[in-house]
């Protein structure tokens, strides 16, 4: 799960982490009210305009901007709320933007120089651990500096039973270039970033940039977050974040009825249960001259409603032109999942493209025999090859 | 032979009483498997499915002798049991349990790293010899005892290789479903290995999936060390970046971790890579020239 930059903010600023203040606001004029009181609390100059939206590259896009009075910050708060924000992260049909949120400015003149660095903590797959990846690069794009300059990002492994130790923070402040008490400001930020990371099981809590200031204060100015889906159900203040406008419309419906669902641009749709052999299905469909509408793991109860539900989300996207079952049948059997597709396709009715359901595993014979007997449009198969040849058939 | 487990192993169930782990305690011990009890905690003293139930591991193993364990405690209890299997001295931990959270597992890895402990998945459909023993969820029957050895990160797509196999004559030494999980115990590496050093396996099915770098590292390994004929496919051609596919370790992060990536490497090291996954089993034919 994702959430968004003024979230993430209110994460670290609990765990002791300096951030660049601001508020949320939904319409130009709580824009304006909050840049006042922004102004008010750090007696800021100028206000950052923020679209939020759970995409990177905002600025690109032009979802921030630098409001140097409070009239500008309506007319760029008009501007940016309700604005479809394309960035090189959403995609080119983009996202809407509901909220903006107004920072402080903190890139203020003062008495030493401005650095920028980058700074995540995220799951190492191959060591198993935690790991904070920083670079004095800050503010541009951390993908460029790791293409093209590797060795200006540096790693220092978490040992979960110890935490970020003293020394490690040391190290960290001292490879980005800061000593002296700015130095152990930097140590600081760093344990406590940790701490926000474990507190809301996160994957993944990147900081770019981490700023220090023209008066020496080590501080995040942008946030981005996983959460890790497995933790949710302890994480009951991460879900109550949630924000549905920023999730695919189908995925909903479909997490309501315990499926696994995400929506793609194809033409024929899927619906397999296991997660695996539903990636392998995709394949299988992209080999055989189509192209997956979706990724639908119906896991292991295939079973009438939540075959129905799955062919209703599926049917719902206008560009399928065929949908595949592919059921294998271990603890679960095949006739039953058959009487299942069978039903559900009676009960949904006037289902205008072909339906080809492949089972193999227990009973799939008899599976076969009930799909073949339903007289519906449903065509079976019990190899993959036979599946794959009828997908060729009806789309290619 | 086979790998990991055999006629010998005694396994305990932990989490024996519950729905998952009663249904499967039953078809392990139809299949023929030494289930010799049930670990779940506040249920010591009674019996289940006629197996007895203890409080801990480590008592279960003094009765018992149990040398391996099999896990369906629900996720936020899981990782506590399997480091009480590690802690009390069972051998092999088969994990089934999908959805501990990855921060619990960051800490098991830590403590199963200091045991000798070995342990598979968790988010996995377990392991079977067939013919000697299953210790987990998959359908036994679609088995055939023989000289390929299985390794993959998905349940019912290795069920379908499986099948693929057994119905062109070609059985299974050990067949080892590591897991979907970003951090999990046994990795592909760790089970190819097992499996190359193992006199009853033949050749080796290994399956893959978007996601990590799993693959990669147990492709160049084979390419160093490697004498038998693998097979190998990757999941996951069609998906796109950044977003889970089912498994919470299936999401593409990087260029390294697509399944083009893995598979361009995998054939540079000499593995038969099928880009179809209807070709498993042929293909393994084809290499073993049979």
């Amino acid at each position: 799960m994702n959430i968004h930059e003024y979230q993430a903010k209110s994460i670290l600023k609990r765990h002791g982490v300096i951030i660049q203040e601001g508020i949320v606001a939904s319409t130009p004029a709580e824009a304006v009210e909050a840049a006042k009181t922004i102004q008010g609390q750090t007696g800021s100059q100028f206000w950052v305009i923020k679209a939020q939206i759970h995409a990177g590259g905002r600025g690109k896009g032009g979802g921030v901007k630098v409001a140097k009075s409070l009239d500008e910050v309506r007319t760029i708060s008009e501007k940016i709320i309700g604005m479809n924000l394309v960035t090189p992260q959403t995609g080119l049909e983009g996202k809407g933007v509901h909220k903006v949120l107004i920072a402080q400015d903190v890139y203020y003149p003062g008495p030493t120089s401005r650095l920028e660095f980058y700074m995540s903590i995220l799951l190492d797959r191959k060591s198993g651990r935690n790991v904070v990846v920083y670079s004095p690069d800050g503010g541009v794009d951390i993908e460029e500096v790791a293409a093209k300059t590797p060795e200006r990002i540096f790693r220092e492994e978490i040992d979960p039973a110890y935490g970020v130790l003293p020394f490690q923070g040391r190290r960290i402040a001292y490879n980005l270039g800061l000593t002296g008490s700015v130095a152990l400001k930097m140590v600081s930020f760093v344990e406590n970033l940790y701490k926000s990371y474990l507190s809301v099981d996160a994957s993944l809590f990147e900081i770019n940039p981490v700023l220090k200031t023209t008066d020496d204060i080590i501080l995040a100015v942008d946030a981005k977050v996983n959460i890790d889906d497995n933790a949710l159900y302890r994480q009951s203040e991460i879900l109550a974040m949630r924000d549905f406008s920023e999730e695919n419309p189908y995925e909903i419906e479909a997490g309501k009825h315990n499926l696994n669902f995400v929506k793609l641009d194809g033409n024929v749709g899927c619906m397999v249960n296991g997660a695996g052999l539903a990636m392998a299905t995709m394949d299988i469909i992209k080999l055989s001259g189509g192209e997956p509408a979706n990724f639908l793991d119906v896991g292991g109860g295939a079973n009438a409603q939540t075959v129905e539900a799955g062919l209703k989300i599926i049917l719902e996207d206008p560009n399928v032109k065929a949908v595949l079952i592919n059921i294998f049948g271990g603890i679960v059997r095949c006739d039953r999942v058959a009487n299942g597709v069978v039903e559900a396709y009676k009960k949904l009715g006037n289902i205008k493209v072909p339906v080809i359901v492949r089972l193999q595993g227990t009973n799939a014979e008899e599976g076969k025999a009930v799909i073949d007997g339903s007289g519906l449009k449903v065509y079976s198969a019990i190899t993959l090859k036979e599946a794959a040849d009828l997908v060729n058939r009806h789309v290619a | 032979m086979s790998v990991l487990i055999n006629q010998q192993s005694k396994v305990i169930v932990q989490g024996l009483t519950g729905g998952e782990g009663t249904f499967h305690a039953g078809q392990m011990l139809e299949y023929g498997t030494k289930v010799v009890g049930g670990v779940v905690p506040g249920k010591g003293g009674s019996t289940h499915l006629n197996l007895p139930v203890f409080n801990t591991v480590a008592e279960a193993i003094g009765q018992t002798g149990a040398d391996t364990s099999v896990v369906f405690v629900p996720p936020a209890f899981a990782a506590d049991a399997i480091m009480e299997a590690a802690d009390a001295g069972i051998k092999v931990i088969v994990a089934i349990t999908e959805g501990i959270p990855v921060a619990d597992m960051v800490r098991v890895k830590s403590f199963i790293d200091t045991k000798s402990t070995i342990l598979v998945g968790p988010n996995c459909p377990g392991v079977i010899s067939p013919g000697k023993a299953k210790i987990g969820i998959m359908p036994g029957f679609i088995h055939q005892e023989g000289s390929i050895g299985v390794v993959s990160r998905s349940g019912t797509l290795t069920y379908e290789a499986v099948d693929q196999l057994t119905k062109l004559g070609l059985g299974q030494s050990t067949c080892i479903g590591i897991g979907g999980d970003p951090i999990i115990g046994t990795t592909t590496l760790n089970a190819v290995k097992m499996l190359m050093n193992d006199p009853d396996t033949e050749g080796i099915v290994m399956i893959g999936e978007i996601g990590g770098s799993m693959e990669t590292e147990a492709a160049l390994w084979i390419k160093e060390h490697g004498t038998k004929p693998v097979v190998g496919f990757i999941a996951g051609q069609t998906a796109p970046p950044g977003r889970r596919m089912g498994h919470a370790g299936a999401i593409v992060g990087g260029k390294d971790d697509t399944a083009e990536a893995k598979m361009k490497v995998m054939r540079a090291c000499g593995i038969n890579v099928v880009d179809s996954p209807a070709n498993i089993g042929v293909t393994m034919k084809q290499a073993l020239g049979k």
